[in-house]
């Protein structure tokens, strides 16, 4: 038997074929994070960008190249777009992110700005015409395991490659970095040694929101052949809690979204192998995890260990007494 | 100082409103290169406000700033900073899980290129420690280091940063003395090196030593500037209070009973960390004692009196009021044995902030007649009773109805205290219970605690203000990393040893 064809490699290649998504999404938000911003807008600014990204897909004519390049980035621009929003509630006016983050998934996701988006576009019931297919790297698709998994993917699988050790670099060895860091730390020990808080909240909530717009645009342009209100389906809540679980570290968050990768497949993967259960367990597996993992992040032992950035979620006034 | 120097910072006509407050009132300020001027002053006099305004975190609503005789206007700190001036904060700016070197590299733009060396930094950083005698290793991580050495990476961080002259903002008040005198020998070394150094304070004793000027602030305005060696101590606090100040309070022929209220025996908690926080602590305290517990902050002072007052659980060993056993974490067993708590996070775990005064002053036995009969609060008990511990703890309030997070905080803890004596303790854990207040509201609370003695109340007193604990205590505890390095009577106690106690040298 084609080693390829295992069960074992079957599961993994299709853990980072659907974790990628997870893992754009989760990159930016552990940004944001970092910077003392909690965007719980995921969800409904990678719903923008799903339905921005099939849109500019089936708009624009040209290579399957240029299509999908263009398509991913008017995703990244819509869904940045959309994180403004929260920027400017939760930075400039101080609102309370969690409301904010949560009214921002109300209003841009499913039944809210997302779908309208689609219907006025009559996204609905039509395939799409562009879409990432596997690319094989070097002709080594077929090398005996490391093929299905390494060399043959699409292109945002090996973006979201670059992207992992260019977020670790950036925060860990670059002064902007440490900038980043302190501003979600201590924002006053950052304010008093000349740092500006508010500009670098502003560009992680941004580059947070471009993420998950990318995020999005991988479940209209990799995973599902049409456009569906709420595709997403609640990949963004994963994604938020996936920063937990990684510790706000990119490496970890890599490791987490292929686990839940892995989970999102098992219903296909084992329904393709004539395994049966009713399809609701194997469905609901992702988010039951989403739960076990929390359970786990949230004791005594892992908090302890945990680097959450100390000013998470608090706003910062300079002058207040 | 030279005489003749050259001004380094002045301020003209500074105004500064908050809302309701107008925190600083035309001042006029001017510290001269080389000098270390004192700025004293009561809390909420402005010091803080003043510096904050030096340092561009506020900017002035009226008034001018001028540094080394060039008129300046700050918008944020880093434009003081390019200025020359740099700030060490009460609270520090450091983030706690940054190393040292990391903490120095914030906000400099000085290496090409985003890449972060801190290679050079942690050279230049030992540099900069040695030169002026403030040994740190800047691999270290801040949470990591004690809050002298935090200090002395906030005043080598400013110095880093070329700072000509250096704020520092009530820089001793968690330092044990020893490490103040280092630090004042510090401050004469860049003097001399003629750094302007302003230095916040509302100690005497420490203005007198260290200073060569003194500016008086009081309710927001200056009272004018004075040189250390043409004043006295006594003149100092009249112009800083506004009156005389009673610096004794202790009655005399006071006596200390034989009961023992409150007993601990080999005491052991964790902190919120999972560290040892108390290690095998053992103290008694008598009917009419009060029992001092000094300590720099953060030596278990917290979670002792979080334990004795059932908030915290133990680890091992026991705590007894009047010989009956406190069972564990059960703060309404405590309660009931007589254990009366003021916290030090009198906002947080004293009061409930946003209820009534009325309220707050029932928190403790609103479960039992006769403020409540048959499962009904009777409010009007409540207001009666309200009405009478405002009058009898001299409250501030517009009425009892007032939420009690507008009151000043001198009236908070005068709240707090009502509804802790009142119930007729046996003990009561005050944990710093004057921090914040001013002189008068102090002066009423320490008489408070000296009353409940007289009565008969044990008072374990938790205060990181030595002079406050050698003001009220009959016997003093050193509570050093959890342990207890001695218990001295107030009569034989010595500041010296006291200190040494503090730093963890053991008796």
């Amino acid at each position: 038997m084609n080693l390829n064809a295992t069960l074992l490699v079957v599961i993994a290649a299709s853990a980072i074929f659907y974790g990628t998504p997870l893992l754009f999404a989760s990159v930016g938000e552990l940004l944001a994070e970092r910077s003392g911003v909690l965007n719980l807008g995921v969800e409904g600014m990678m719903l923008v960008g799903a339905v921005s990204a099939f849109w500019t897909g089936q708009h624009l004519h040209g290579p399957d190249w240029v299509v999908l390049s263009a398509a991913v980035l008017v995703a990244a621009l819509a869904a940045t777009a959309t994180s403004l929003i929260h920027a400017v509630l939760a930075v400039s006016l101080r609102a309370n992110q969690i409301v904010s983050g949560l009214a921002l998934t109300i209003f841009a996701g499913a039944a809210g700005l997302s779908s309208y988006l689609g219907n006025i576009g009559h996204l609905g019931g039509h395939a799409r015409l562009h879409e990432f297919k596997a690319v094989d790297l070097f002709g080594l698709g077929q090398t005996p395991i490391l093929g299905p998994l390494v060399f043959h993917q699409n292109a945002l699988v090996y973006a979201s490659w670059l992207l992992v050790p260019l977020a670790m670099f950036y925060l860990y060895r670059t002064r902007p970095g440490l900038h980043v860091r302190a501003v979600g730390e201590s924002p006053e020990t950052a304010d008093a040694m000349g740092v500006n808080v508010a500009a670098y909240r502003y560009v992680h909530t941004l580059i947070g929101g471009a993420l998950a717009g990318v995020g999005g645009a991988y479940f209209s342009l990799a995973i599902s052949p049409n456009w569906v209100d709420g595709m997403t389906s609640g990949a963004g809540w994963i994604a938020i809690a996936l920063v937990i679980f990684a510790f706000w570290r990119p490496e970890l968050a890599l490791v987490g979204a292929y686990l839940f990768g892995a989970f999102s497949s098992l219903a296909f993967t084992l329904q393709a192998r004539q395994v049966h259960l009713p399809p609701e367990v194997f469905n609901s597996l992702p988010y039951l995890m989403t739960i076990v993992v929390l359970v786990f992040v949230s004791t005594g032992w892992a908090k302890r260990r945990l680097g959450a950035p100390a000013s998470l979620g608090v706003p910062y006034v300079r002058e207040e007494r | 100082m030279t005489a003749g120097a050259a001004p380094a910072v002045t301020l003209r006509g500074i105004v500064k409103q908050f809302p309701g407050v107008v925190a600083n009132d035309h001042i006029d300020f001017e510290a001269l290169q080389g000098e270390i001027h004192a700025l004293l002053g009561e809390n909420g006099a402005g010091k803080s406000t003043l510096s904050n305004i030096m340092t561009g975190l506020y900017r002035p609503d009226q008034g001018e700033i001028y540094v080394h005789g060039v008129p300046v206007a700050f918008h944020a700190p880093r434009d003081a900073l390019a200025a020359g001036i740099g700030m060490v904060h009460q609270h520090f700016r450091l983030a706690a899980s940054f190393t040292v070197a990391e903490n120095f590299a914030l906000g400099t733009h000085e290496s090409r290129g985003v890449r972060l060396e801190l290679g050079g930094i942690e050279r230049r950083v030992s540099e900069l420690a040695q030169r002026y005698r403030m040994p740190v290793n800047p691999r270290a991580r801040i949470w990591q280091l004690s809050v002298g050495e935090r200090q002395r990476v906030e005043i080598l961080k400013a110095l880093y940063r070329g700072a000509r002259i250096l704020i520092l903002d009530e820089p001793t008040s968690l330092l044990t003395p020893q490490e103040a005198d280092n630090l004042f020998a510090t401050l004469r070394l860049m003097s001399a090196e003629g750094r302007t150094v302003i230095f916040i304070s509302h100690k005497l004793e420490e203005v007198m030593a260290v200073s060569d000027r003194v500016t008086i602030l009081r309710r927001g305005r200056s009272l004018g500037t004075v040189l250390t060696a043409a004043t006295t101590p006594r003149e100092l606090a009249r112009l800083m209070v506004g009156r005389d100040v009673v610096f004794s309070l202790k009655p005399e022929g006071h006596t200390v009973g034989e009961t023992v209220l409150l007993e601990l025996r080999e005491l052991y908690a964790e902190s919120d960390l999972g560290t040892v926080a108390l290690h095998g602590v053992n103290l008694q305290l008598h009917a009419g004692e009060i029992l001092g517990i000094a300590g720099v902050a953060g030596n278990g002072q917290r979670e002792l009196a979080e334990v004795i007052t059932g908030m915290r659980p133990r680890v091992a060993g026991s705590v007894a009021v009047a010989g009956i056993p406190l069972r564990g974490a059960d703060p309404r067993q405590a309660i009931d044995l007589g254990l009366a708590h003021v916290p030090e996070d009198r906002l947080g775990t004293g009061v409930a902030p946003s209820l009534t005064i009325a309220d707050n002053l029932i928190l403790k036995d609103y479960r039992r007649p006769p403020i409540t009969t048959a499962g009904l609060i009777r409010y009007d008990r409540v207001r009666v009773r309200a009405g009478d511990l405002i009058e009898r703890f001299d409250i501030k309030a517009v009425s009892p109805q007032t939420p009690t997070r507008l009151l000043s905080g001198g009236n908070v803890q005068k709240v707090l205290l009502a509804r802790e004596l009142s119930g007729s303790p046996r003990v009561l854990v005050a944990a710093s219970p004057t921090r914040g207040l001013d002189v008068a509201a102090t002066e009423s609370v320490r008489s408070l605690l000296l009353q409940a003695a007289a009565r008969g109340v044990g008072v374990l007193l938790i205060s990181e203000d030595l002079d406050e604990i050698l003001t009220l205590a009959d016997r003093i505890a050193v509570l050093y990393e959890g342990r207890v390095m001695g218990v001295v009577d107030r009569a034989q106690a010595d500041v010296e040893e006291l200190g040494l106690m503090m730093a963890g040298s053991a008796r």
